[in-house]
C-alpha cells in the first residue's frame, strides 16, 4: 500500500513537472532569429509571384486575393 | 521523514524555485547591479542619479526607433542628474558596432552579450525600459514604445523623481 502511495506521488510529480515543458515559449530576448528578413514569408518577391500566378490559375479567380469585384456583379 | 513526505517536500521546494526563479523585476523592487554581468561597454557612474534603462536590440524595430526620442530626453535632462543607459541584447558584436557607428546616440550604451541581465530583469517585450529612482528602486517600467505618449509620460516620471528628495 505504501509503495503505491509513493509511486502515486512520484507519477503525480513527474506529471506536473512535464506539465511545464507544454508552457515553455521564446522569450522576448530570445527572438532575434525569429525577427529576421529571412523569417518572413513574402522575403521573395518572385516566389510571391509566381505562387499567386498558380493560385489564381488553379481557383480560375483572375487578381486571386487582394483586388475587390468579380464576374457576378455584386461589388 | 517519511520517503513519499520527502518527495513530497522535495517537489514542493522546486516548484518554489521554479517560480521564484521566472519572477520579474516589477515596480518597487530593487533594479539589479550591472557591475556583475560583464556587460560590454564602459558603464556610466549611476549612484545617485536617476537612470532609465533601456533594453533594445538591433533587430528590434520600435528599439530602434525610440533612439531619435531618447536622444532629446537625455540632451533635456542629463544635466539634472539623470542617465539614460541602453543595453543592447545582440549577442554579435557586429550589427551593434554598426548600428551604433551610423545612429551615434546621446546616451551610452553598453552590449549584454551573454544575455544574463536580460534573462535575470525577464523584460516581458522588446524594447523594455526601467525607470529607476536614486536609490535603486524601480519606478516605473515602460514596455514597448509609442512613440509621443511614451516619452511624454517618460518626460513626466523623469522630472518627478528629480524633484524628489534624496
Amino acid at each position: 500500500m505504501k509503495s503505491k502511495i509513493t509511486l502515486l506521488v512520484v507519477l503525480g510529480g513527474f506529471a506536473a513537472l512535464f506539465t511545464g515543458c507544454a508552457t515553455t515559449k521564446v522569450q522576448p530576448w530570445e527572438r532575434a532569429t525569429l525577427a529576421d528578413y529571412s523569417m518572413r514569408p513574402d522575403r521573395d518577391p518572385m516566389h510571391n509571384t509566381m505562387f499567386e500566378h498558380i493560385y489564381f490559375s488553379r481557383e480560375a479567380s483572375s487578381g486571386g486575393r487582394g483586388v475587390g469585384g468579380s464576374g457576378c456583379g455584386c461589388n | 521523514m517519511s520517503l513519499p513526505t520527502k518527495i513530497i517536500t522535495g517537489l514542493a521546494l522546486g516548484l518554489a524555485l521554479t517560480t521564484a526563479a521566472w519572477a520579474e523585476v516589477k515596480i518597487g523592487q530593487p533594479f539589479p547591479r550591472l557591475d556583475g554581468y560583464a556587460l560590454e561597454g564602459t558603464l556610466p557612474a549611476l549612484e545617485g542619479q536617476v537612470v532609465l534603462v533601456d533594453f533594445w536590440a538591433t533587430w528590434c524595430a520600435p528599439c530602434k526607433a525610440s533612439f531619435p526620442a531618447y536622444s532629446e530626453l537625455q540632451h533635456e535632462l542629463a544635466g539634472r542628474g539623470f542617465v539614460l543607459l541602453a543595453v543592447s541584447i545582440d549577442k554579435t558584436n557586429a550589427p551593434y558596432a554598426e548600428f551604433l557607428k551610423r545612429f551615434s546616440p546621446a546616451f551610452p550604451t553598453v552590449r549584454d552579450g551573454s544575455q544574463k541581465l536580460v534573462a535575470e530583469v525577464k523584460v516581458p517585450t522588446m524594447p523594455t525600459s526601467y525607470l529607476i529612482d536614486r536609490k535603486g528602486v524601480v519606478r516605473a517600467v515602460h514596455s514597448g514604445f509609442r512613440g509621443a505618449e511614451t516619452v511624454s509620460s517618460l518626460r513626466e516620471e523623469i522630472i518627478r523623481l528629480l524633484e524628489e528628495k534624496p
